[in-house]
């Protein structure tokens, strides 16, 4: 067994490919010796910001021999067909092996010396390092064939227990020579062996190992804020990136001019974190101390010489950063507004100011519907759904909130055109917040620009202020929509435009402030600000919409007089695509809560469904009920039923949201469609139409013949559930719904036991099916059952 | 700690004296990299723009096999960092050395590091890094990877292995060194305004110098410029350009782009050019100074190719 070293020497790797670098040499090298059928016991790799290097222990001093057999022609066989097998094995005749009647070739290979095996993988690992990014360099760069490397390649050490693995790639000759460090380490540095690698580049100023030099940053870090009464605000980012920035990391503690503190401390640490690489302190308060702390890759003569410079340096960068802060505030955020109008959003879909425009209109919308209400967004869940009232506590109006939220969308993108922002567009938000405070706007207005992009990824906070809802809400929507009117939908991987996270954004908005609306509505409003802006889109829509009338026409799909206008009808298949689009983003969603997709995809192929607060409680219920034995017996017998019917030709209720549904949705409650797809027993409130629908249902049950027991049971069951049901989803009591479809469960499994559905007489055959199709169109109410697996 | 210095600055003439001068630092660098390097020192190029790379020394001479070895200083103009003569770090106007090596030496950056001793860093006093800063100029068609020094946190120097140029692969590839002298000399002098850099050892200060330039043209940039001569000046270049492409007179028609550059960056600081118009001029820059890299690439390939057998231009 032997140790086997190996280390590349470059100049200086960027600090965000080592960690990376490392692991990509431990799997290339370990891969390729495994293919010449060498495995080391331990391979450890390490990197510095001048070397990658590798320690593979335990390796077999030699591959083992092999003795290949190649079965050939068989005895007898003619001539040639024997001259050709010899030719390619390369024996003679009398070396061949005779058995079962064939020839066979048997050639021994003999082990292979590791050094050789080596010699040949290190330049094939080092031609096909997976380097993000790799250069040429130096004479040899004459053609492009030379050499590729993240930075020029100096040097090679390969040994193997001790002894150099030679080898070459383009001109640098392996050995056993390599640099300490750059500045406190002067001449070569020769390596015994692997064993001797780590201790030996110790004693020349280099520490290898990157988890060591992580550990000292933290640490040294840690300790050089203690030692100043502060706490180190920790940044793992930064650790990793300073252990990449040094060999000899030297964590020093300097502090900066305590008027900085007057500028925000997120901009502070921005300053100090991305152009500086400096950790940031806090004081016993929590506050931002007026401390910073740098890594030296040296143990400087005079460690205050180091830290006077770089304190300069931050000082120029803070008193940048203070004049951005000072000259912002000189302009109000309304005039900054203006210069809007000089950005454009989207080539298709104007300037952000036109943006800014649409947002103000669509959050002022959201709470004049009461989609948004004052005080606790949340409040609104605990009422009806349809209850108009405003929560007292709030002490604000509807109109108040309306104007807050107008107000705050028209000022949320201003500070896209300050100069911070400019510098820092990370701080977009941040910064408008903080101007608007400086400038004495509402409070709910300074909180809601401030937080308006949140969410902005899992995980991130929600916001939960009503005019932070709405804005925040609003500018999402608007970029949804807008973008799916101009047709730049996600595809596969590619969403430039972020707007799975956009959606992501606004569901979980609407589940966590349980937000009552219907986003068709939302859709419709957003896209119709689009369009009243944008004529080219308009009469964009109007073509395909006229395209899409035409193919609708052509297929004699009944048109209503609603879809007379070509840009609403675009506009609803717009809403349709985008429901399917938050459907999707809620599924992966609510995966991740351990919700079934296929129990989302129940509820939603109902159709109609777009109040996602309802529909989740829909699903919940659904959830709990399928996973009783009721809600499996029933499943099955409603998966039985649905399959009978199918044979025989009934129609099956649809499963995708019809859009003549989605237009009466859309336009209220003033046309009752007649699709049978929605709940005739929705109106059971309204005495006008509850009786009507009451008798119809009577009406169903009346047959010309008696009933068997088992028949006459489910009549029974479903007289009882079916309203029950129904009007428990009405209600929104979704799991008394489920209770009351638990009640067929029996009656249904007695069916189907004891009645025979193909009945020999044509009417009993016939109202037996039609019994059916109302057990199935009842369970159906409450979810499509067929969309549910198992 | 043994701190045995690892650089020996060269021996002091009487003349020079870079830590208290900033024309001895300028002559400290020619000095080092005459004699280190063999460069031709040159003097800058006797046009307006925005970096020294801008310099036909380093953008036409990265292209072909010949080798080449220069330094220079190269006056920059940044009509936008103008701040009348106010602001302690930003100029107008300022000075960037240059040193451009073809094809990059194996020890260019001992070579580098030796410089910044020669000029008064000690490197066990100063923390010096390198950084990862890659370079690109979609202008000149041009990019290479490198790094920004850093001393004590300060960027002191873009040092950069030019890959390719005008849109051909660098054959071979040269290292570029851009010296940021004013902030250099402030962190050698320790003086914390630009202005107040000693320019020589006869009392003489960088802000005498400069001061009312810095004033006058910061005025000038932003407020006073005639637009409508600027655009006219920018179209004109662009007409020239084109005309000494026809011609077959590829390095009269690059100094053309690089004039429309800095009309453009004029424009840009009178605030007339707007976000939308933005991307329109600079792709037409972008034409001019590709166009009359690839010119001159595509001139002088027969006479490369006459030197280096078997060298290509693709």
């Amino acid at each position: 067994m032997a140790d086997f070293l190996l280390e590349l020497r470059c100049e200086e790797i960027p600090a965000r490919m080592q960690p990376k670098a490392k692991e990509d040499l431990a799997r290339l090298f370990t891969d390729a010796l495994a293919k010449a059928g060498l495995t080391a016991e331990t391979v450890e790799a390490f990197a510095t910001p001048r070397r990658l290097a590798l320690i593979a222990k335990g390796l077999p001093l030699a591959t083992e021999a092999v003795s290949e057999e190649t079965k050939g022609p068989k005895v007898g066989a003619p001539p040639q067909a024997l001259e050709g097998f010899l030719r390619k094995v390369g024996l003679a005749a009398d070396q061949l092996v005779e058995r079962d009647g064939a020839y066979f070739a048997v050639v021994e290979k003999p082990g292979r010396a590791t050094a050789d095996v080596l010699a040949e993988t290190i330049p094939a690992v080092v031609r096909t390092f997976p380097w993000p990014k790799s250069m040429r360099w130096g004479a040899g760069s004459i053609t492009t064939e030379s050499l590729r490397w993240v930075r020029p390649l100096s040097g090679i050490i390969a040994l193997l227990d001790g002894a150099v693995v030679p080898c070459e790639v383009d001109g640098i000759v392996s050995g056993r020579t390599t640099m300490g460090h750059r500045f406190h380490h002067s001449g070569p540095v020769e390596i015994a062996d692997a064993g001797a690698y780590v201790e030996t580049l110790r004693a020349a100023h280099v520490i290898v190992h990157f988890s060591e030099r992580c550990a000292l940053i933290r640490e040294g870090a840690a300790r050089a804020a203690a030692e100043a009464g502060l706490t180190l605000v920790a940044d793992e980012g930064l650790v990793i990136e300073n252990a990449g920035l040094t060999e000899w990391p030297v964590p020093l503690l300097g502090s900066f001019d305590e008027a900085f503190l007057d500028v925000p401390p997120e901009v502070i640490q921005l300053t100090a974190r991305v152009n500086q690489k400096y950790f940031v302190c806090e004081d016993s308060a929590g506050k931002l101390a007026n401390a910073f702390v740098c890594t030296a890759n040296i143990e400087p003569r005079d460690a205050s010489v180091v830290v006077d410079g770089n304190r300069k340096v931050l000082a120029a960068r803070l008193s940048d950063a203070r004049f951005f802060w000072e000259q912002d505030q000189k302009t109000p955020l309304a005039v900054h507004a203006e210069k809007l109008s000089r950005i454009t959003f989207h080539e298709k879909l104007g300037t952000v100011a036109d943006k800014v425009e649409r947002v103000a209109k669509l959050a002022r919308w959201l709470c004049e519907e009461n989609i948004v209400v004052p005080a606790k967004a949340g409040t609104a869940l605990a009422q009806s759904a349809k209850s108009k009232t405003i929560p007292a506590s709030a002490g604000m109006t509807n109109e108040q909130l309306a104007d807050l939220a107008e107000q705050a969308a028209r000022l949320a993108k201003a500070d896209l055109v300050t100069e911070m922002v400019g510098e820092f567009p990370e701080l977009q938000g941040l910064m408008g917040g903080y101007y608007a405070a400086k400038e004495g706007l509402p409070q709910e207005v300074a909180e809601a620009i401030r937080d308006h992009y949140k969410p902005v990824g899992q995980g991130d906070d929600v916001p939960t202020a009503p005019v932070t809802v709405a804005v925040s809400l609003a500018d999402k929507l608007d970029t949804l929509v807008g973008f799916f009117v101009i047709d730049e939908k996600p595809t596969g991987s590619k969403d430039p435009f972020a707007l799975r996270r956009a959606a992501l954004g606004n569901l979980a908005s609407i589940q966590q402030n349980g937000l009552r609306l219907s986003l068709f509505k939302c859709f419709d409003f957003a896209a119709k600000l689009i369009v009243d802006q944008n004529p080219q889109i308009k009469s964009r829509l109007a073509e395909l919409g006229e395209a899409s009338f035409g193919i609708a026409a052509s297929e004699n799909m009944p048109l209503s007089k609603n879809y007379a206008d070509q840009v609403a009808f675009e506009i609803e298949q717009i809403g349709i695509e985008l429901l399917a689009f938050f459907a999707d983003r809620l599924k992966v969603q609510q995966r991740e809560a351990g919700v079934r997709h296929d129990l989302i995809d129940a509820v939603f192929a109902l159709g109609g469904e777009d109040d996602l607060v309802r529909l989740l409680a829909r699903v919940h219920a659904l959830q709990a009920f399928v996973g009783t034995e009721d809600g499996t017996n029933l499943l099955a017998g409603y998966k039985r039923a649905a399959n009978i019917l199918k044979k025989e030709g009934y129609e099956g209720p649809t499963g995708t949201p019809d859009p003549q549904v989605l237009a009466s949705l859309k336009q209220g409650n003033d046309t009752i469609p007649d699709t049978g797809e929605e709940d005739p027993l929705a109106m059971v409130d309204d005495p006008d139409v509850g009786d009507i629908l009451a008798a119809e249902a009577r009406g169903n049950a009346e047959l010309s013949y008696t009933p068997e027991p088992a028949e006459k049971a489910l009549i029974d069951a479903l007289d009882a559930a079916a309203p029950r049901a129904a009007a428990a989803v009405e209600a929104e009591q979704f799991a008394d719904a489920m209770a009351a479809l638990a009640t067929l469960r029996a009656p249904i499994d007695r069916f189907f036991e004891e009645v025979t559905v193909n009945a020999e007489e044509a009417h009993k055959r016939a109202a037996r099916l039609a019994l059916l199709a109302r057990f199935r169109d009842a369970v159906h109410r409450v979810a499509d059952f067929s969309r549910i697996e198992g | 700690m043994s701190a045995q210095p690892l650089f020996t600055p060269p021996p002091r003439s009487l003349a020079r004296d870079p830590a208290r001068s900033f024309q001895d630092m300028i002559l400290t660098l020619h000095d080092f990299w005459s004699a280190e390097a063999g460069c031709v020192i040159l003097q800058p190029y006797d046009m307006r723009m925005g970096a020294g790379t801008f310099h036909t020394a380093t953008t036409l001479r990265a292209l072909g096999p010949e080798p080449w070895n220069a330094a220079f200083v190269q006056p920059c103009r940044r009509p936008t960092d103008g701040r009348y003569g106010e602001n302690p770090n930003r100029l107008q106007h300022y000075y960037q050395y240059q040193v451009i090596l073809k094809p990059s030496p194996s020890d260019i950056q001992e070579l580098y590091l030796k410089s910044l001793a020669a000029i008064g860093i000690d490197p066990l006093a100063h923390d010096i890094r390198f950084v990862e800063d890659d370079w690109e100029s979609p202008t000149l068609g041009a990019w290479g990877l490198g790094w920004e020094v850093w001393c004590d946190g300060m960027e002191v120097t873009q040092f950069t292995y030019f890959q390719q140029m005008g849109g051909f692969d660098c054959k071979p590839v040269a290292g570029e060194l851009t010296y940021g002298l004013e902030r250099l000399a402030m962190y050698i002098q320790g003086v914390d305004n630009v202005y107040d850099l000693a320019f020589n050892s006869a009392g003489v200060t960088y802000g005498e110098v400069f001061l009312e330039n810095e004033r006058q043209m910061s005025k000038w940039n932003f407020e006073v410029a005639n637009t409508d001569a600027l655009f006219d000046l920018f179209a004109k270049a662009e007409a020239e350009c084109r005309n000494a492409l026809s011609a077959g007179v590829p390095i009269a028609a690059y100094e053309q782009a690089v004039e429309a550059s800095h009309v453009f960056n004029l424009l840009q600081a009178r605030g007339v050019i707007s976000v939308q118009e933005r991307a329109s001029y600079m792709g037409r820059v972008r034409d001019l100074a590709r166009s009359s890299c690839e010119a001159y690439a595509e001139k002088m390939a027969p006479e490369w190719q006459a030197k280096y057998p078997g060298w290509s231009l693709v």
